[in-house]
């Protein structure tokens, strides 16, 4: 479960892995809608990974922790 | 000399890696590439990884990264190398962060405090150690405004507690007192050093007690070291420009403007490689947003000034504008004089942090081709964006070996090198032009448009230099 910051760069969504120094735009994410925000992320780097998804959209950057999907 | 062709360069490193045996062979294989401009980046070189055993690397440690990067140019605070005597003194001074104010009374930046570890210290621990030389800093440099702990290897071999010294020491004096766990055996290279630096800052100075209201241009310069004097040739243009500049570090920085650094609009982000922790950390805790810029030569100076406008309202902008407007004759002029004698000139660097890409910009205002880079502690995001700074293919090098970089060398026959103070005399004796281009080699600043006139003068100085036709001893000439 890394702790990832998600961020959003010039209006893309990108993910940031720290420890790989991965700095990934996500091309799918699963719930983007106000209330529901998360589930699976694809990144264009051909990896995906999933978070819990949150009630909320929250205020980005943020820190995460994320599992492999 | 003709130029190596992708194929050619390819073949090259083929050769230069025949030598080794299977395992290193395969291993240093991931960190040689050619690139092309604009190509598809992701995973195309393998960095950030330990060097080989017996292989020549010209990497630092840890502690270096910590002590001589990130906090070591914080000019009011003392920074105790606390180990042994020698890591500290062998590096003092040599990153020529230039500061204002009188050493020895208000600021340290050139001074080395170390607590010179003997064999009984290692043997008892150096704790009582450090509390003596905190009071002793106390008694003989008053005027200090917090002082740092920067761990040397023995201290995590050892397991002293410098957290309890630094907690009950500062309670004491009523200042800060900051432990860096920066080990140099941490890591593979100075790297991780910047990171843990980062951190310190994060868990140590920034704080939301700090807090205070924030005027609508107000920004902060930081990781420029201010070498040869850098950031103020930066931060003269950010003035032009309309923005206030609060806060500087930490070239040239004191420790108020770095607790200060929660107060701005923007992060101004000079050097990603040793500050992006906190410039993400504030992004996320503080609502700060950051920007990278690159103030090496007019054309990426220009693109700068205008990017970081446009995070602010039309007057910044049109402040721009007439700041890249004042300074395009002077721009001009420098480029008419030294453009013909630099003209078609190739260059090879190898450099730390920012440089492999940020220089190859100023390089081609004048004319001059990189044809090949590298970086010594370099991440897969720092070779991604130098990819969007790469002009024609070039061969990528990541902690190149002394062997290897002397071979491309000698196949590439590049008229000009730009790297550290390692390989300086090995290319100078190999006749050919060198620049050092970590401190500038006792020159700069090379940061905006007034470094770039010295930039420019500093690379015909050396290049055209008549002592590299004198090459062969007069007795060995042929009559
Ligand atoms: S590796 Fe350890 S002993 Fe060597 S300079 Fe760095 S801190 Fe000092």
């Amino acid at each position: 479960m890394p702790s990832v910051m998600l961020r959003e760069n010039e209006g893309q969504l990108t993910l940031y892995i720290a420890k790989k120094d991965l700095e990934a735009n996500v091309v799918s994410l699963e719930h983007d809608q106000a209330d529901r925000w998360g589930g699976k992320i694809e990144l264009d780097d051909g990896s995906a990974w999933y978070l819990d998804p949150m009630d909320t959209k929250p205020k980005l950057p943020k820190t995460v922790r994320v599992r492999r999907a | 000399m003709t130029s190596l062709n992708v194929e050619e360069t390819k073949a090259l490193i083929e050769e230069v890696l025949e030598v080794y045996p299977e395992k290193a062979k395969a291993d240093r294989a991931k960190h040689l590439t050619v690139a092309e401009p604009g190509q598809e980046t992701k995973g195309c070189i393998t960095s950030n990884r330990k060097a080989l055993p017996g292989v020549l690397t010209n990497r630092g440690c840890a502690y270096a990264g910590s002590k001589g990067v990130v906090w070591g140019p914080i000019k009011d605070m003392i920074h105790i190398s606390h180990g042994p005597v020698g890591c500290g003194q062998y590096s003092r001074a040599g990153r020529r962060n230039y500061y204002v104010g009188t050493t020895g009374v208000d600021s340290y930046g050139t001074m080395n405090f170390t607590s010179d570890f003997q064999e009984k210290d290692i043997v008892f621990g150096g704790d009582k150690k450090l509390e003596t030389l905190i009071d002793e800093i106390e008694t003989l440099f008053p005027l200090n405004k917090g002082i740092s702990v920067q761990s040397e290897c023995p201290i995590g071999l050892i397991g002293d507690d410098i957290e309890a010294v630094s907690k009950a020491k500062a309670a004491e004096i009523g200042k800060p007192v900051v432990p860096v766990r920066c080990e140099g055996f941490r890591g593979v290279s100075q790297s991780l050093g910047h990171h843990i630096a980062n951190d310190a800052v994060r868990d140590w100075v920034l704080s939301e007690d700090n807090k205070k209201e924030v005027g609508p241009y107000d920004v902060a310069l930081i990781a420029d070291y201010n070498i040869g004097g850098d950031a103020w040739s930066s931060r003269i243009l950010l003035e032009e420009m309309g923005l206030n500049v609060v806060t500087q570090w930490s070239g040239d920085g004191t420790l108020n403007e770095v607790k200060n650094n929660v107060n701005v609009k923007l992060n101004l982000l000079h050097c990603y490689r040793s500050m992006n922790y906190l410039a993400r950390h504030m992004e996320e805790k503080y609502d700060i947003p950051w920007v990278e810029f690159n103030f090496f030569g007019p054309t990426k100076t220009e693109e700068s000034l205008r990017k970081i406008a446009s995070f602010f309202d039309e007057t910044i902008q049109a402040n721009a504008e007439k700041v890249i407007a004042k300074y395009k004759a002077q721009t001009d002029a420098i480029i008419e004089k030294y453009r013909p004698r630099l003209e078609g000139k190739r260059v090879m660097l190898y450099v730390g942090g920012l440089r492999p890409r940020h220089t190859i910009g100023a390089y081609q205002d004048l004319g001059m081709e990189v044809i090949g880079t590298g970086y010594e502690f370099g991440h897969n995001d720092d070779y991604e964006r130098t990819m969007e700074d790469l002009q024609n293919s070039t061969l990528l090098y990541d902690d190149v070996t002394g062997y290897e970089f002397e071979e491309f060398v000698k196949a590439m026959k590049p008229d000009l090198i730009g790297g550290g103070i390692k390989e300086k005399y090995i290319f100078q004796k190999m006749g050919i032009p060198f620049r050092q281009m970590h401190s500038w080699d006792y020159s700069g600043p090379y940061h905006g448009y007034d470094g770039f006139a010295i930039f420019a003068r500093d690379m015909d100085m050396t290049l055209n230099n008549p002592c590299w036709k004198e090459m062969t001893a007069p007795w060995k000439k042929s009559a």
